[in-house]
Order: C-alpha cells, then sequence, then structure tokens
C-alpha cells in the first residue's frame, strides 16, 4: 500500500499537503508529542500507524511505538501506559477492534483517556473489508466519546480535539474517531496543517492529578466495590459524558479561534439547509455524494439539503433537535444495521426518532441503509433517497420504515 | 507503617532469612483462604522488590480477594489488568515510565514494574501476551505467574497447570469416568526460556523456599529486561487439604521431584535448592505418592493412575534434555555429536 509522507523541513510554519486521511492522524500524533503508541496490522486504520512509523524513523517524532501481537494487547499497552501519565493512541478496523473489546470496555470504565482511530471496516464474513460503522458503533454504550471525520482535515483536527477533550479532568474518558475505510482513510485531500506553537496553545499537556499511578502516589486502582459502589461510579461516568458536551464546544471554539477552522457548530455539519424542506441525515464520508445530489437536485428546483453529524458521542440531542425540527421529513441514512431492532433500522435512525419523540410538531423520519461494505453512494442512490424522503412528509407513520438502498432484487 | 523511601537502584541477594527486608507492603485487608500460598507469593514478592514498585494484577484470586474497596492491602501502587493481560500490562507500564523519564515528563529512576497472573490467566489465556512482552528487550519489567494450579476465583476450574488426573469442578470423578482431566502440565517457565533468548531471567519458584523465591525477584528485577518467575502455590481450597500443611505440600512438590527449582540466567540453566541436591544425588527424590495422597483432588486415584503419574515423572528426571526443564530428548544416532550424556545427572562427571 502506497502512504507516502511527503518529507517536510522542520520549520514551525503552516503547511498545506496533500495527504490521506492516514497520514493526516499520523500528523496529529506528531503535532500532540504522543508518547506511547501500539501497532497491528489490520486494513484500512493501519495506514496511520505505517505513516506514524516513518515519521519515527526519520527523527521526527519521539514516540514509544511498540508492535503488539494481537489488538487485545494493542489497547492493553496504551490503556497501562496512559495510567501511567502518557498520552496514547492506538487504533484498530473491524473484527480486529472487535478482537480489542474487552480492552475497549475496561479503558471507558477506568477512565483513561486513550485516543484511538476506528478505521469502519464491515465485519469480515461472509467476506468484506469496506466501510461499515458497526465496529465503532458496537462500543457507543461503554463510555467512549465517538467523532465521525468526512475529510483527511477534519480527521487531523478531530485528533487534536480528542487528545484535548478526552484528557480534560472534567471528562477524562477514551475517544474513538471513526474514520470511513478507503474513502477517508486512503482518499488524499489537501490538508492543512498547524504548527507546533499553535497546538501547543490548544493542548495542554497530559496531568492525570491524583490519579496517577506512580510510587509517589500509591493508589489503588479498579479495587473490587462491587454492587456496593459500582452504581455511584457508572453514574460518575455518566456525568463525564454529559460534561463532555461542553467541553467539546468549548475546545472547538478553541480551535476555530486559532485555527480558523470547524464551522458553526462543533456537532452538526448543514449544508443548503437554511430553505430546505427535506434533509438527510448521517455521518463520515458520505455527506460527499450526497452534497453532489444536492446541488443537481438544487438546480432542479428542490429544497433539499444535509446536516451531518460530527460526533455521536456525546450524542447532540439538543442540537439535533433544534435542526431537525425545523424540517418537513429527515431522512437518516446508515452505514451500519441493528438486526431486529425497532421498525428494522439502523442505529442511527433509531437515535435520531429517539431523540425526537417528545417533540410536539416533529418531522417524518424515514431510515436508509446504504454504503454497507464499503458499497459506493451512487448518484442514482441519493436521488432515491430524497425522493422517499419527500413522499414520507406529512405522514409521520410513513417514517417507521427502513429502506435498503441500491440493493439488487 | 514505616516504609523505605530510598530507591531500588540494587537489590542486593538476600543472604539468610534474618536478612529479609523487615517492612510488609503487602499487608493486612485481603480476604484469601487461610494456608493462600499465593497470597504468600504476594507478600515475598514485594517485600523483595521494594517500595519503589508498580504492581499489576490480572483477575484471578489474587485479585478479587485481594483489593476489596477501602481495604486494599497494597501499599504500593497497584492495577487491575484483564485476565490475559498481564504481559500487556508490565510492557505498556514500562514503556510509558520509560519515555515519560526519556522526555523528563516524570523524574528519573529506577521503578520496580511487576504484573502478576494465575495459571489460567498466565499459562492459558494471556501466554501470547508474555511470550511478546519477553522479546521487548528495552523494557524492564517482570511477570510473575502464580500457578495454584485451577482456575481457582471462578470455582475450581481445570487449568493447563491442572496436573494429571485431578479432580476440578470441570473434571469431577464420575462412576464412568475416573479421570476426566488426562492432559498432562503444560510446561511454562521451561518453554518460555526456550523460546526468549534475550530475555534474561526466567525462573520456577516456590513460596515454602521463600529467600530462594524472593533471591529470584531479584535477581530478575536488578538484570532487568523483560523477565518471567512462575511460582507453584499449594491452595487448600483447590487442593482440598488442610490449610495448615500449605507449606509442607510446597516442600512435597519439589522432594517428589514434580516441581523443579531453577532459573536461566542469560542462557544458562541453574537448578537451586532441594532440586539441585537431587539432581548431584545428594537427596534422593520421593515417591509422587507421598505428595498425591495429601490431597484431595488425587482422592480418587487408582494405583494405575499413581504409577501413571510418577512415570511421567519419572521422565522428566530420566530423559529429559534439562531434567524439568527442557522436556525432549535427543535421537539416539545424534547423541554422540551433540555430546549428550544419558547417564543419570548424579552419575554424570562434572567439569
Ligand atoms: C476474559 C475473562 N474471561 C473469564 C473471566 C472469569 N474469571 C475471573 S477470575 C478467573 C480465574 C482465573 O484463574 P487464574 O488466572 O488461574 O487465577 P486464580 O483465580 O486461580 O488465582 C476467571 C476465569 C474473566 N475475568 N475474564
Ligand atoms: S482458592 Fe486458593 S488461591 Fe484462591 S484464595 Fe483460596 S487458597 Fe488462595
Ligand atoms: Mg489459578
Amino acid at each position: 500500500m502506497a502512504v507516502q509522507v511527503k518529507e517536510r523541513e522542520h520549520q514551525d510554519v503552516e503547511t498545506e499537503q496533500l495527504m490521506s486521511g492516514c497520514e493526516a492522524i499520523a500528523e496529529a500524533i506528531r503535532l500532540a508529542d504522543v508518547d506511547v503508541m501500539a501497532a497491528y496490522p489490520i486494513r484500512p486504520y493501519d495506514g496511520v500507524m505505517q505513516a506514524a512509523a516513518k515519521l519515527i524513523a526519520n527523527g521526527k517524532m519521539d514516540v514509544e511505538y511498540i508492535v503488539a501481537d494481537g489488538e487485545h494487547s494493542q489497547f492493553e499497552i496504551v490503556k497501562h501506559a496512559c495510567a501511567v501519565g502518557s498520552r496514547v493512541f492506538v487504533g484498530s478496523s473491524g473484527v480486529g477492534w472487535f478482537y480489542a473489546f474487552e480492552a475497549i470496555a475496561v479503558t471507558a470504565g477506568l477512565r483513561l483517556p486513550v485516543v484511538a482511530i476506528c478505521g469502519n471496516r464491515a465485519l469480515d464474513d461472509p467476506g468484506a473489508f469496506g466501510t461499515e460503522h458497526n465496529d465503532s458503533l458496537a462500543v457507543r454504550d461503554l463510555g467512549w466519546l465517538l467523532p465521525w471525520a468526512e475529510t483527511a482535515q477534519e480527521a487531523m483536527d478531530l485528533a487534536l480535539m480528542a487528545w484535548r477533550v478526552g484528557e480534560d479532568k472534567r471528562v477524562s474518558l477514551p475517544v474513538a474517531i471513526g474514520l470511513d475505510g478507503a474513502f477517508l482513510t486512503h482518499s488524499q485531500q489537501i490538508v492543512k496543517i498547524p504548527t507546533q506553537a499553535a497546538v501547543n496553545k490548544f493542548l495542554p499537556k497530559f496531568d492525570l492529578g491524583d490519579r496517577l499511578l506512580h510510587p509517589d502516589n500509591p493508589i489503588t486502582i479498579a479495587p473490587q466495590v462491587d454492587q456496593d459502589w459500582l452504581m455511584e461510579i457508572r453514574m460518575q461516568n455518566d456525568q463525564a459524558m454529559r460534561k463532555a458536551h461542553d467541553v467539546i464546544s468549548e475546545a472547538h471554539a478553541h480551535f476555530k479561534e486559532l485555527f480558523g477552522r470547524g464551522g458553526d457548530s462543533p456537532f452538526l455539519d448543514e449544508y443548503m439547509t437554511d430553505d430546505a424542506e427535506y434533509v438527510v441525515f448521517g455521518q463520515g464520508t458520505l455527506a460527499l455524494p450526497m452534497k453532489v445530489a444536492i446541488r443537481r437536485l438544487r438546480k432542479e428546483g428542490h429544497k433539499v439539503g444535509l446536516v451531518r453529524l460530527k460526533w455521536f458521542r456525546p450524542f447532540p440531542t439538543q442540537e439535533i433537535v433544534k435542526s431537525l425540527s425545523r424540517f418537513k421529513a429527515v431522512g437518516v441514512i446508515d452505514r451500519d444495521y441493528s438486526f431486529g431492532s425497532p421498525y428494522y433500522g439502523g442505529v442511527l435512525y433509531n437515535e435520531v426518532r429517539s431523540a425526537l419523540y417528545s417533540l410536539d410538531k416533529r418531522p417524518t423520519i424515514v431510515g436508509f441503509i446504504a454504503g454497507l461494505g464499503g458499497r459506493e453512494i451512487e448518484q442514482p442512490m441519493a436521488t432515491d433517497i430524497f425522493e422517499k424522503t419527500k413522499a414520507a412528509a406529512g405522514d409521520i407513520k410513513s417514517g417507521d420504515t427502513c429502506h435498503w438502498i441500491g440493493v439488487r432484487s | 507503617m514505616a516504609v523505605e523511601t530510598h530507591g531500588t537502584g540494587t537489590l542486593p541477594q538476600i543472604k539468610g532469612v534474618k536478612d529479609v527486608p523487615y517492612d510488609e507492603l503487602f499487608v493486612s485487608g485481603h480476604r484469601t483462604c487461610q494456608g493462600c500460598e499465593s497470597a504468600l507469593v504476594m507478600r515475598h514478592m514485594v517485600k523483595a522488590s521494594g517500595p519503589r514498585t508498580i504492581v499489576l494484577g490480572s483477575t484471578g484470586c489474587m485479585y478479587v480477594a485481594n483489593t476489596t474497596y477501602y481495604t486494599t492491602p497494597w501499599v504500593v501502587p497497584w492495577m487491575h489488568t484483564q485476565l490475559g493481560a498481564s504481559g500487556s500490562a508490565a510492557l505498556g507500564t514500562a514503556a510509558g515510565l520509560k519515555v515519560l523519564m526519556r522526555k523528563g515528563k516524570i523524574k528519573e529512576e529506577k521503578i520496580n514494574v511487576i504484573a502478576f497472573c494465575g495459571d489460567g490467566g498466565g499459562a492459558d489465556m494471556g501466554l501470547g501476551a508474555i511470550s511478546a512482552t519477553l522479546t521487548h528487550k528495552d523494557y524492564n519489567c517482570l511477570v510473575l505467574l502464580y500457578d495454584n494450579e485451577s482456575y481457582a476465583n471462578t470455582d475450581i476450574q481445570l487449568s493447563s497447570q491442572t496436573p494429571y488426573g485431578a479432580v476440578t469442578t470441570f473434571s469431577p470423578s464420575g462412576s464412568k469416568k475416573r479421570l476426566m482431566h488426562t492432559r498432562w502440565k503444560k510446561n511454562v517457565p521451561g518453554m518460555l526460556a526456550a523460546g526468549h533468548p534475550e530475555s534474561r531471567y526466567i525462573a520456577a519458584g516456590c513460596a515454602a523456599y521463600a529467600v530462594d523465591l524472593m533471591n529470584k525477584i531479584r535477581k530478575a528485577l536488578q538484570l532487568g529486561g523483560p523477565t518471567f518467575v512462575h511460582t507453584l502455590d499449594p491452595c487448600p481450597k483447590g487442593w482440598d487439604y488442610h490449610p495448615q500443611y500449605s507449606q509442607e505440600l510446597g516442600h512435597l512438590a519439589v522432594e517428589c521431584g514434580i516441581w523443579p527449582l531453577y532459573e536461566v540466567i542469560d542462557g544458562v540453566c541453574n537448578l537451586t535448592g532441594p532440586t539441585r541436591q537431587i539432581a548431584e544425588g545428594r537427596k534422593k527424590r520421593k515417591p509422587v505418592y507421598e505428595y498425591l495422597k495429601r490431597q484431595g483432588r488425587f482422592a480418587h486415584f487408582a494405583e494405575e493412575d499413581v504409577e501413571h503419574f510418577q512415570h511421567e515423572v519419572d521422565k522428566m528426571w530420566t530423559e529429559w534434555l534439562i531434567p524439568g526443564v527442557i522436556p525432549f530428548t535427543v535421537a539416539a544416532k545424534d547423541q554422540t555429536i551433540l555430546k549428550i550424556d544419558k547417564k543419570p545427572l548424579h552419575e554424570q562427571k562434572t567439569a
């Protein structure tokens, strides 16, 4: 696989480079002065580890780079490195992400701010490696913050945000950035690489405070609390997740001030929604073909738009309520599935419907399953999605349906 | 309580019981069974390593029975790790400390890193991660496997370390099958020593020989890099005997030749304690029956089971390339070229 990190002079000036989503994350690792990272091969996320390895080999950054014997070890290694105060990075994809699942679960339980990427990939059998969001989404209930990127630039920016927000003492939770396999991990775009000085302003030093595991602070981490204290502790995690919302907003504002990027809202990216009547809602790179379709349909007079979700956890419920209640109908596109769920819809579809349930006036919300296994969302499919969304308007019950898009009969 | 505050730049060998550090770093607060030998291993382990130590413990009795909230017995910093993650816990902690010291983010000093696991966590589930760790020679960490020969915490189920024929809750003795468990115990320290030539220290010990064990822990930490110590720990609950006999059973396991004590330092194998005396012919190996008859888990053994057990242990001493350590023999036609002396050890001439 051709990952090429173009050598650039080590001067502290903002530069622009053509790079893939994986390479952009590797640059973020360098800028964040990560201490420990652990790698294990699985496509497509491992492009990051390849790019990072080159940066290390060429002396561009100083990181303990451990090639682990499997994903479980990979995630355990960074979890423990984090507990002694290291800033860490890790990642995986698809079945590799699932191989690490135990470690992923306890990392959140321990409130250790590990930063990971999940290069979204289908779960193998019956034989598929293209993008699909069920890997990341499997951890949605565990206390991981889950942002999703659309572009390589956003991947880098979200990574810097991830350490800032995850390591913030009010939050102290792990973050896993969703990157669509191939469409983002391995597609090149122009990326602005910020200066080290600006990143240092944005990203304070990692400080675990009195939770640091060190002989000078001889604490016992994860004693048996059992039924006696577990609920109180789970509730603290819940409070941390709630606080993450405002911490993200705060970091987003600071990021915009320093780097001039990030859009109006930290949580939602709206495209041509000012006068829109029908919108689609989704996350990741599917926004790109949908934007093309919107421009085309608008020429034909359709008032259509897109709302892209940037953080799935914490789920920005109020922002979503405020945004989506303006429209007649919303088509939620899931690049995932949740077999046997309400109305046989995707994960995002049911989350959005749940968020809007108590509104007096709510749009029809109809579900779409599209682009599984890395299938491209082509323009006829996009048109189909908008047509079905429009047809569902006015009849709230017609949203109790989930359409599979672009499937052979 | 008084805790030494000096660093552990050097950990000298302990000359005898009187030379053992007075300070206790694993204190009251735990609730292991009476006579729990694994708890004694924990105590000796941190006594030997001193206060500038971080301990990581995988799930099992030494986690569940040891770290009840509010009553931790650990004076040193301690953190839980997952059942199969002791190797990774050791590695991640050691890597974290190393890079933070290199970058000047924490004070430069020697901090001992010890990750422990049970036989289930270490010999079964976590073996791969321990093996990986033993190849990362740039990190200083010790993995200690405390072997009570079962998944004890979950109610005594058989593991790859449960001895041949023993009754566990997964291998009861019934009217149709007298023996449910017929696999021979996996040779963990021997396999790890053979397979990880860059690990500077791998040893087998037993808390019944406390000074020997503490010295093994110290040597492992002193030599540095990734190291491994495996202890055999009598467990009254799992082995079914009165708690007052734990030490005695530890002695018997070694004296019957079932659990050889040794260390491999920089690739050189060195028998220790009674194991050395047996090998030198200064001490007679006791029949395994002496050991088996003291434990309820072997109470169902018929004569042929005892014979099989004895036969396999005899093979460890008469046929293995290195008695109790390296399990294969060399083909007859190759013994001359490889200069293998097939006489029992005590009849061989020492150089
Ligand atoms: C991944 C996983 N599987 C199973 C368990 C259940 N479990 C908890 S403790 C334990 C026993 C571990 O046995 P061992 O490592 O020998 O330690 P011991 O309890 O004997 O001290 C098991 C199986 C677990 N905690 N994690
Ligand atoms: S079951 Fe065995 S290992 Fe566990 S606490 Fe009791 S004696 Fe110790
Ligand atoms: Mg055990």
